[in-house]
């Protein structure tokens, strides 16, 4: 098993949430996804056998929903809100500032693997644009100075 | 605990007693249980439950011309009086907190800062059609809303208002937080079904719909998180008191969500039928445009309604006005942008955010929406070729009204609406391979 006794435990007591099983499946994948920071298929293994519906029911859920990496990704998944109101204040001048910062391109992971860098639709943070989520935090009205903040923060903590 | 820092007009409605959405939502401790009682939290859902009937509850949701919140619009108690009366199965409710439609974060901040309003409308709905088990489907994004939400419902079991027996009727409610995957599909209710199933989140042919047959088959309701935080109001006040609040036929107030080139983005609750203009450049709300430049146009409701020129500002903001202007009212998210700023740009961040959410399941759609992002992003890069704006405009005519669900027309509408408006920018950027205005915005 990839998944710990308390991803384990917390997805048995889902399951006793629903009247049919299978609902369990995508709050089982985020509680799989916040522990192991992606998903792949000995993850699917798990939660099926937790479950009790078969692995490929939870690879075609899983593989619909781009919210889950499907590869591991550094330890803090830095997405950027590239929608219509993030870009009209600025969101693709904050993503080339984050590509240049952490010398990478978007879609690739820093090689002391700290952080990846990829760009995701609308995270419902419009009025407070330019934003980021970063694992499960979100950072909003960014600006250069919080941006470089906020690295050094996590590169301190790290 | 972390929340949004986003904007309200929370002051005003502490001394407006006609807003009621936003009245708590600066204050720290609403979230919590003790506070919200102590601010008439719950009254409504041990009225409801003690002292009318169902059929009570759904006839004054009707009267007070409640409408959905989430962009559709559509008449609240209605909706509710479609659940069958003699069917056998059990009846759910359903909370849609998958807030995606770019441009809306207005559902977020009643979860992050006053969660029980939500729990309570829901619980009320739920009893109105006969519901033991309720789900409120939050996008995975929103993680501080689904702790915010799962806190909430742990107080209101300890404090009796779910659970069993609840006031002493014998009413049981029992209620589950859910997450989803961040999918914008799952916002439409029948993908949300099939993904609250545990299934990919696609969309179902209606008929049946889901009042006859939702979740696992049974009855099911779906309501917007504004919608169902608006009922223990009415159920409160009443729905005479309810209907003197917007205009004749849009009642009640809205949750407006501005964003882009405005001085103070954020979410105001006001009354329906509240000038647009006034939204956009009051200094109480969003205070004029950025760097004081020329508006050029506004999306009013969302990413899904067409687009309103400079020159039709002057729109109230309710739904049949909006209607006449040839947009709608949608999820009531404001998005306003100046002068410099390129349509072609605009179109084609749209049409790869549709065609990234489309499900996939019919081909309208799933091809329409890459094809449309092919030619636009050409158009973009300076590579447009003579007649691809009629090229467009068939491609959007054969996805309007062929798809299952709305995200089709949704993908197309604003597209249509953009060349109609700015028909010679567009064809500017394909003649001259260049936008026609400048549109290079750096953050600060």
């Amino acid at each position: 098993m990839i998944l710990n006794d308390e991803a384990i435990a917390k997805i048995k007591e889902r399951v006793g949430l629903y009247p049919q099983s299978k609902s369990a499946i995508l709050p089982a994948l985020t509680i799989a996804y916040h522990q192991v920071g992606y998903l792949n298929d000995k993850v699917y293994k798990d939660i099926a056998d937790i479950i009790k519906v078969p692995c490929v029911e939870i690879a075609e859920a899983a593989t619909f929903y781009t919210m889950f990496p499907k590869e591991p990704v550094g330890k803090y998944l830095i997405q950027v809100c590239h929608n219509i109101s993030c870009a009209l204040l600025g969101a693709d001048s904050l993503i080339s500032y984050l590509e240049q910062k952490l010398e990478i391109k978007k879609g690739e992971t820093t090689r002391d693997n700290l952080f990846t860098l990829v760009t995701v639709e609308c995270l419902g943070s419009c009025a407070t644009a330019p934003m980021m989520q970063i694992n499960q935090d979100y950072y909003e009205n960014l600006t250069r100075e919080k941006v470089d903040k906020i690295i050094e923060e996590l590169r301190a903590k790290a | 605990m972390f929340y949004s820092p986003v904007i309200t007009n929370a002051a005003e409605a502490v001394k407006n007693e006609k807003l009621h959405l936003f009245r708590f939502v600066e204050d720290s401790e609403q979230v919590k249980i003790g506070t919200y009682e102590a601010h008439g939290g719950y009254q409504a859902w041990k009225k409801a439950l003690t002292s009318m009937q169902p059929a009570q509850i759904v006839e004054e949701v009707k009267k007070s011309g409640l409408r959905g919140r989430g962009g559709a619009g559509f008449p609240t108690g209605m909706k509710w009086s479609f659940i069958p009366k003699d069917s056998p199965k059990p009846r759910y409710l359903i909370c849609n907190a998958d807030e995606s439609e770019p441009g809306t974060c207005k559902d977020r901040v009643l979860m992050e800062r006053d969660p029980h309003a939500v729990i309570e409308g829901m619980a009320i709905a739920a009893y109105a059609i006969g519901c033991h088990r309720m789900f409120i489907y939050i996008r995975g994004e929103f993680n501080h809303s689904i702790i915010r939400l799962e806190t909430a419902v742990k107080e209101a079991y300890a404090h009796k208002h779910l659970g069993k027996n609840i006031y002493g009727t014998g009413y049981d409610l029992d209620m589950v937080v859910h997450s989803g995957g961040g999918a914008y599909i799952c916002g439409e209710e029948t993908a949300l079904l099939n993904s609250l199933e545990g299934e990919r989140g696609m969309s179902r042919i209606r008929p049946p719909f889901p009042a006859i047959e939702g979740l696992y088959a049974c009855p099911t309701i779906v309501n917007n998180v504004e919608t169902l935080a608006s009922v223990p109001h009415i159920i409160n006040r009443g729905a005479d008191w309810y209907r003197t609040l917007g205009t004749e036929k849009s009642s009640g107030t809205k949750i407006f969500s501005l964003s882009g080139h405005v001085k103070r983005p954020g979410n105001y609750e006001v009354e329906l039928g509240f000038n647009l203009k006034k939204l956009i450049y009051d200094p109480a709300y969003g205070g004029g445009i950025l760097g004081d430049k020329k508006i050029k146009g506004v999306i009013p409701g969302g990413s899904s309604t067409p687009f309103l020129k400079a020159d039709m500002l002057d729109v109230n903001l309710d739904y049949e006005s909006l209607a006449q202007a040839g947009s709608m009212l949608g999820s009531g998210a404001v998005i306003v942008f100046h002068e410099d700023t390129c349509i072609v740009w605009v179109i084609l961040k749209l049409i790869h955010f549709y065609r990234h959410e489309s499900c996939g399941k019919c081909t309208p759609c799933r091809e329409g929406t890459g094809w449309l992002e092919q030619i636009i992003g050409r158009i973009e890069a300076g590579g447009g070729k003579p007649g691809d704006i009629e090229l467009i405009e068939d491609v959007c005519g054969n996805i309007l009204g062929r798809t299952i669900c709305p995200l089709g027309d949704a993908a197309v509408m604003p597209i249509q609406s953009a060349i109609k408006h700015w028909r010679d920018e567009w064809q500017f950027h394909i003649d001259n391979k260049k936008c026609m205005v400048k549109t290079n915005f750096e953050f600060r």
